[in-house]
């Protein structure tokens, strides 16, 4: 039984760094309707990013600590989110009136791209490198069961920024601005939305999150390298699209959900070797049963 | 017997374009004949250009995809490593006993069967991603490709991880081209049938198509199984050639890889494609010296492409003259 609940446990934090990725997706397609490929490698760079800041950040807080990790994140939440911006406005913006599959493409080219230049070695080398230690996570014991400190912080961090994104799409004016552009994007602009603005702020939200995740992702690994976003950020695309694609609780849900079946099936002695193909397996399931995903609405398409 | 794939034969059997019979005789003789004389080329050009036919069947038999039909399919590596698998385990098993004048006959059985495996596997995966579309479509055709490679890497059967190695190397310049031309072949006349339009109709408006009386469904799963069939024998010719397979060499870049080919060759637009398929093989091996930069650079010509030129590189097409270029 103590070793469900801590299988639980790493599930629900695993789960949760899928959601914060999946949130990012979500987004990003329920106001241009697209997958944006490079959303893997936007985590990636926020990795990174820290792992630049972390020492720079140290000469004026003190690391590990909580103050100064949270410098770090936010630092590498606002870096991602220029690059995420800077991405949309060179790769994607000139290709908005063009057919969903030509972004599509546009974006597999970003992903590549992002990937082989940080793998050049004038820029971040293909190889693996230790990520500093930003906080002390050391094991705690509650009710007779150990608990990993980090697992608890990834939770709580991602309850709190689901919460804000919560608050943001629902609670400001340029949240419903989002919905607006997301449920018709034309009539949005009818009624004075400046849709650039819109989109590129989602980009730059989506962004930061995917930063936040690849930090916190980064902080279990044990260590980080150019191609560590794809298989997170894969994963997470099956989450989104499991709980419904441009739904925010279903991205959780989602994430939450391949987490815990990704760690207790690991556990499972014959299907740990099948880890990889499990979250696909679900998602044709998930899409052949309920293809609008778990909390999407199903659409009637009109002639 | 009435079967799903029972047009196809009717199809083919009705083509009317001597022409194009003509041209695939000629490609036939001349990839034989150029077969015949392969003894003196350099042996590494020789293995550059059985890639190049290698590659050609895989981007024409995904050009009946994502091209003719429009879908848009990211798994193609995984229906080229059923192909490949199997008749690599074929020759593996069977060579030491067969005769050497009975290879060929050997090959021939191994490219049938590894097509006929990838194009259930093929059915396997078109039947129920037909729901899906544009995005969904290629998201599941991704991972149905990574399941079939954690399967191979899991199934001791064909060496997991490490995979398979000592094939017998049977592919010639011969084999590569003449497939080639066969595949080239039914691809063209097959869509420039009357039972092929359909192919076009469903690529331009699905719900148009319908309600003329074309069941897209069957047309999909067609154009899945047909291109997956190829795209086996492919593998086959593959496994034949390189003489080792490793899961990895099918992974999710060995996909985009054969899509690249279509695009840059525009999308339904055979001969493009063929010229975009020896292009793409050719330039990384011309790219050597650079190294480095060589994967930079093809990423950057994925986004410029899509961005200056998204309906591919090379305007040509067989046989498609007037209104009906898609």
């Amino acid at each position: 039984m103590d070793s469900f609940f801590q299988q639980l446990i790493n599930g629900l934090a695993l789960g949760s760094i899928y959601g914060l990725i999946a949130l990012g997706y979500t987004m990003v397609y329920g106001v241009l309707r697209f997958i944006n490929f490079a959303h893997s490698d936007v985590l990636m760079l926020g990795a990174y990013a820290a792992f630049f800041l972390a020492p720079k950040v140290q000469q004026i807080v003190p690391l590990p600590g909580l103050a100064g990790a949270l410098i770090v994140m936010l630092l590498a939440a606002l870096i991602c989110a220029a690059a995420g911006m800077l991405i949309e406005f060179l790769a994607y913006r000139p290709l908005r009136s063009r057919p969903k599959l030509t972004v599509l493409i546009t974006a597999i080219g970003v992903s590549l791209f992002i990937e082989f230049t940080c793998q050049h070695k004038a820029v971040f080398g293909a190889a693996n490198r230790a990520f500093p230690k930003l906080i002390d996570f050391p094991n705690f014991t509650f009710l007779g069961l150990t608990f990993t400190s980090l697992n608890v912080i990834i939770v709580l961090v991602t309850a709190a920024l689901l919460a804000g994104m919560w608050f943001i799409v629902q609670r400001t004016r340029t949240g419903a601005a989002m919905r607006a552009v997301s449920f018709n994007q034309q009539a949005a602009a009818l009624m004075g939305i400046n849709i650039s603005r819109i989109i590129t702020f989602t980009f730059g939200l989506g962004s930061a999150l995917a930063a936040v995740a690849g930090v916190l992702y980064a902080l279990g690994a044990p260590a980080i390298e150019p191609l560590m976003g794809t298989q997170p950020g894969l994963r997470a695309f099956i989450a989104a699209v499991v709980g419904g694609i441009g739904n925010l609780p279903g991205a959780v849900l989602g994430g939450i959900l391949l987490g815990l079946l990704e760690t207790f099936a690991g556990g499972i002695p014959g299907l740990s070797t099948y880890r990889d193909a499990i979250a696909f397996a679900i998602l044709i399931l998930i899409l052949l049963f309920k293809p609008a995903g778990l909390l999407g609405k199903a659409t009637v398409e009109k002639v | 017997m009435k079967t799903g794939l029972d047009p196809i034969y009717k199809a083919i059997a009705s083509v009317r374009l001597p022409g194009a019979k003509r041209w695939l005789l000629v490609g036939i003789a001349l990839a034989l004949v150029a077969s015949y004389f392969s003894g003196q080329f350099n042996r590494y050009y020789l293995g550059v250009w059985m890639d190049c036919g290698i590659n050609i069947i895989l981007a024409v038999s995904l050009n009946l995809i994502n091209g003719h039909t429009g879908q848009f399919s990211l798994g193609h590596a995984g229906f080229m490593s059923v192909g490949g698998y199997t008749a690599a385990k074929l020759s593996l098993v069977y060579s030491p006993s067969v005769p050497p004048e009975w290879h060929p006959v050997l090959l021939c059985a191994g490219l049938l069967l590894g097509g006929l495996a990838s194009a259930v596997a093929g059915f396997l995966v078109g039947v129920p991603s037909l729901r899906l579309r544009g995005d969904y479509l290629a998201i599941v055709t991704l991972g149905f490709g990574e399941i079939i490679r954690v399967i191979f890497q899991n199934t001791e059967a064909v060496g997991a991880a490490s995979g398979l190695s000592g094939i017998p190397k049977y592919t010639t310049l011969g084999w590569t081209f003449g497939v080639a031309a066969i595949t080239i072949y039914v691809v063209a006349a097959l869509v420039n049938s009357t039972y092929g339009r359909g192919f076009l109709a469903v690529s331009d408006d699905e719900v148009a198509a319908s309600s003329m009386g074309i069941n897209p469904t069957r047309y999909k799963v067609t154009a899945f199984v047909l291109g997956a069939f190829f795209a086996g024998i492919a593998g086959a010719l593959y496994a034949h050639h390189k003489q080792t397979l490793t899961p990895t060499q099918f992974d999710f870049m060995k996909s985009i890889d054969i899509v690249v080919m279509v695009i840059l060759g525009g999308m339904g637009r055979t001969g493009g494609v063929i010229l975009a398929a020896i292009i793409l093989t050719w330039m990384p091996e011309m790219l050597r010296g650079f190294a480095d930069y060589r994967m930079i650079m093809y990423a950057l010509l994925i986004i410029a492409l899509m961005m200056l030129r998204p309906q591919g590189l090379f305007a040509l097409n067989f046989k498609r003259k007037g209104g009906g270029a898609a």
